[in-house]
């Protein structure tokens, strides 16, 4: 895996995000180079989710900021709604950067500790002065009411008086305030309780619906992407292995690396059969020197030497399902890849 | 050696620490409480925890964020700070009382008797010590043995918890490693002495997916080999279901349901176990479905609720559940204990359920808007 290529991108007028060619690099004391994003290239439809999944510094996080511009991509373009955002500098970006909002992992330290939630949610309003002073207090008001935070209560407020859970949905509130076309979601709910996690990707969801919002959603929580994603991508070591629709994508993966990623998931349900497919041992390598040819040959059960020796392009294995392996997994050998759910729940 | 090295020079523990009648379980947890003193009064952090663990089994511990499973685990360790804390309750080791014991009587248990592994390998490790210093002090300490012996030792450890050239390893400090291979580290420090019970309180928290699967097998390969007892501390069902004999669900300071694991997940009883058991999302659903929530939440432990502390959030609550605190008790098989005036599952329980569905209750609407939500094609 960790491949590149661009076979699976779709034409780009029916996309609002397209990422070609991204590289992002951070150079380091030694002279040397991470190696953040190598060559991704990625694309979104108006209205749809892609799913961003990884191990922690895979590159999740990097692409998803890279299309920010937060920073610049080293190399590549950024398409979105038709123009390409790193050509734009000053305040031809700061115009475009509305369109296209954040929510962080750590809800508390991503809310000024300082301001109240009615300044931290207007802020963006102020800045560009939408509308009179009511009429952004009003909004205000009803942005709170739509994530479920009793406006009367809150407006006054600090950060630090709301849990968690609360300060996600101010978090929310904020990152809807603007009208955006694209929310970046960057593990928006790995830092909350299981219980509370489930409010706030119900809460994504409806508000998805009510906008047409179009998401990227970044998490390492397969479980968790498979629940809000309409395609997923897997993401190692700065390269893409696999995309595809979720159903599909965990019910017969083809890249390895997914399939040790489905095997690994600790599933609740003590009757679940032993795993089937082939797990990984090791660790990631380090981004300041990755392997060559494939990123992941060298924890890939099915590693052989034309990996080492030249990169897979990304390739479509089935209808909208593309994998960027030399030898990628048939149906055959995956046999029952997710597990059942029964046993567990209500 | 800088560090001070215990009086007793044996390699046999068994005569520091004679053992108990073999057929006493070798932990037993009775009542245990663990209020922290603030300004605004008492937290009451663990509040009347009972449970017991034999030797070779494995009892996962679960439960969100604050319900007091760590200060659990810390209590029965005897690791908590010295101030402004207030315990009650017996916790009893091989037979013997230990829950007022201080920190003197503790250290030759520590490392010996029980373990623990902590959350976070990277906290939990001295970053200016080498590791082989790390593993070989507790050996030391506790054993008249010679420091190259130790050294021996420690080389052993690092291969039996799988770190590639172990003799290279004991020369590096923790900055040096990675996050799963800090926390095998850690293991090999906590089975060094050869423990009888280990704690691992969120063990694989801090770890990436495919590094946790490795850790947790690890964890229980030795848990086997060495015929250990063991507490799995975690907020994650999916950690504990296929790896733990049985699991105690805990909420507010309090066990609410402990049954063996393949009962627990079949039939919970408790409205909580069941409402968290709903709430995770399941790869083996289809994209887009609607979780089920837990409206509300937790209770502040300052100030706990009246009644069961689950009954404001609870889709089974009637007006006794929000008066009369439910006590853990054993139902028809004996094996199954949970505290719930209307367990999920019986018939009063249903009638609850149904009661407060005719009196559109916010928890019932939550459970249901989730059963009947349409699943949404994917594009």
């Amino acid at each position: 895996m960790a491949g590149s290529g661009t076979a699976h991108l779709r034409p780009r007028d029916e996309t609002l995000l397209r990422l070609e060619n991204l590289i992002v690099e951070f150079p380091t004391r030694g002279g040397g180079k991470v190696h953040a994003v190598t060559d991704v290239s990625l694309d979104i439809k108006r209205g749809e989710t892609l799913g961003l999944v990884g191990e922690s510094g895979c590159g999740k996080s990097t692409t998803g900021r890279a299309a920010m511009q937060l920073p610049k991509p080293t190399s590549g373009h950024v398409w979105f709604d038709g123009t390409d955002l790193t050509t734009l500098h000053g305040s031809s970006l700061r115009r475009a950067r509305p369109q296209l909002q954040m929510i962080f992992q750590d809800p508390i330290s991503s809310l000024n500790p300082r301001r109240k939630v009615k300044d931290i949610v207007s802020e963006g309003l102020d800045i560009w002065s939408v509308g009179g002073k009511e009429n952004r207090r009003g909004k205000v008001r009803s942005l709170l009411d739509e994530v479920g935070i009793d406006a009367d209560a809150a407006l006054d407020r600090h950060p630090h008086e709301f849990s968690g859970g609360q300060c996600q949905r101010i978090s929310i509130a904020r990152a809807i305030a603007m009208d955006p076309k694209l929310i970046i979601c960057d593990e928006p709910v790995s830092a909350l309780d299981v219980s509370v996690q489930a409010q706030i990707l119900n809460l994504l969801e409806q508000l998805k619906s009510r906008y047409g919002l179009t998401m990227i959603f970044i998490a390492h929580d397969l479980a968790v992407v498979k629940n809000v994603s309409d395609i997923v991508a897997v993401m190692y070591l700065g390269k893409l292995c696999e995309i595809g629709a979720p159903d599909e994508l965990f019910q017969s993966p083809t890249h390895p690396y997914t399939a040790a990623l489905l095997s690994a998931i600790p599933v609740p349900d003590p009757e679940a059969k032993p795993k089937q497919l082939p797990g990984v041992g090791g660790e990631v390598p380090s981004p300041l020197n990755p392997p060559s040819g494939c990123r992941f040959r060298t924890r890939c059960p099915r590693a052989a030497e034309r990996c080492a020796e030249e990169e897979p392009k990304i390739r479509e294995m089935r209808p909208g399902h593309y994998v960027a392996c030399h030898f990628p997994l048939e149906v055959d050998d995956v046999g029952v890849a997710a597990p059942s759910s029964d046993g567990a729940g209500s | 050696m800088w560090f001070r090295r215990r009086k007793r020079r044996s390699l046999d523990s068994a005569d520091r620490f004679p053992s108990a009648p073999p057929d006493a379980p070798l932990l037993e947890v009775d009542d245990a409480r663990t209020y922290f003193e603030t300004d605004r009064g008492p937290v009451r952090a663990v509040d009347g925890v009972t449970f017991s663990l034999d030797r070779g089994k494995t009892l996962g511990i679960v439960g969100e964020s604050g319900c007091g499973k760590t200060v659990l685990s810390r209590s029965v360790m005897g690791l908590l700070p010295k101030h402004n804390v207030i315990r009650s309750g017996s916790v009893k080791f091989e037979g013997q009382e230990i829950g007022n014991w201080g920190p003197d009587q503790m250290r030759p248990l520590w490392g010996t008797q029980m373990a623990m592994v902590f959350q976070d390998p990277m906290t939990s490790l001295n970053p200016v010590m080498s590791i082989g210093h790390q593993i070989t002090e507790p050996l030391l300490y506790h054993f008249d043995i010679a420091t190259g012996y130790a050294r021996e030792l420690a080389v052993a450890l690092l291969q039996s918890v799988g770190i590639p050239e172990p003799e290279r390893r004991l020369k590096q400090y923790p900055h040096e490693l990675s996050g799963g291979m800090r926390q095998r580290v850690m293991i090999a420090i906590a089975m060094a002495c050869g423990p009888k019970l280990l704690f691992a309180d969120e063990p694989t928290t801090a770890l990436d997916v495919t590094v946790q699967a490795q850790i947790l097998d690890l964890l229980q390969t030795q848990q086997r080999e060495r015929y250990m007892a063991m507490a799995l501390v975690t907020h994650d069902l999916g950690v504990v279901a296929g790896r733990t004999d049985d699991i105690a669900v805990m909420y507010a300071g309090r066990l609410v349901e402990k049954a063996p694991t393949k009962i627990l997940f079949s039939q919970p009883r408790m409205p909580y176990t069941e409402a968290l058991m709903a709430s995770i999302p399941k790869l083996g659903d289809a994209a887009h479905t609607r979780l089920a929530t837990i409206p509300g939440r937790p209770p502040n432990l300052l100030n706990p609720p009246r009644g069961c502390k689950f009954s404001p959030r609870c889709a089974y609550v009637q007006d006794k559940c929000r008066v009369e605190e439910p006590p853990l008790r054993p139902g028809a098989d004996g094996k199954h204990e949970f505290a719930c005036w209307f367990p999920v599952g019986t018939p009063e329980g249903r009638a609850a359920f149904e009661s407060n569905k005719k009196a559109g209750l916010a928890a019932v609407d939550a459970r249901l808007s989730a059963e009947t939500a349409p699943v949404e094609g994917v594009s």
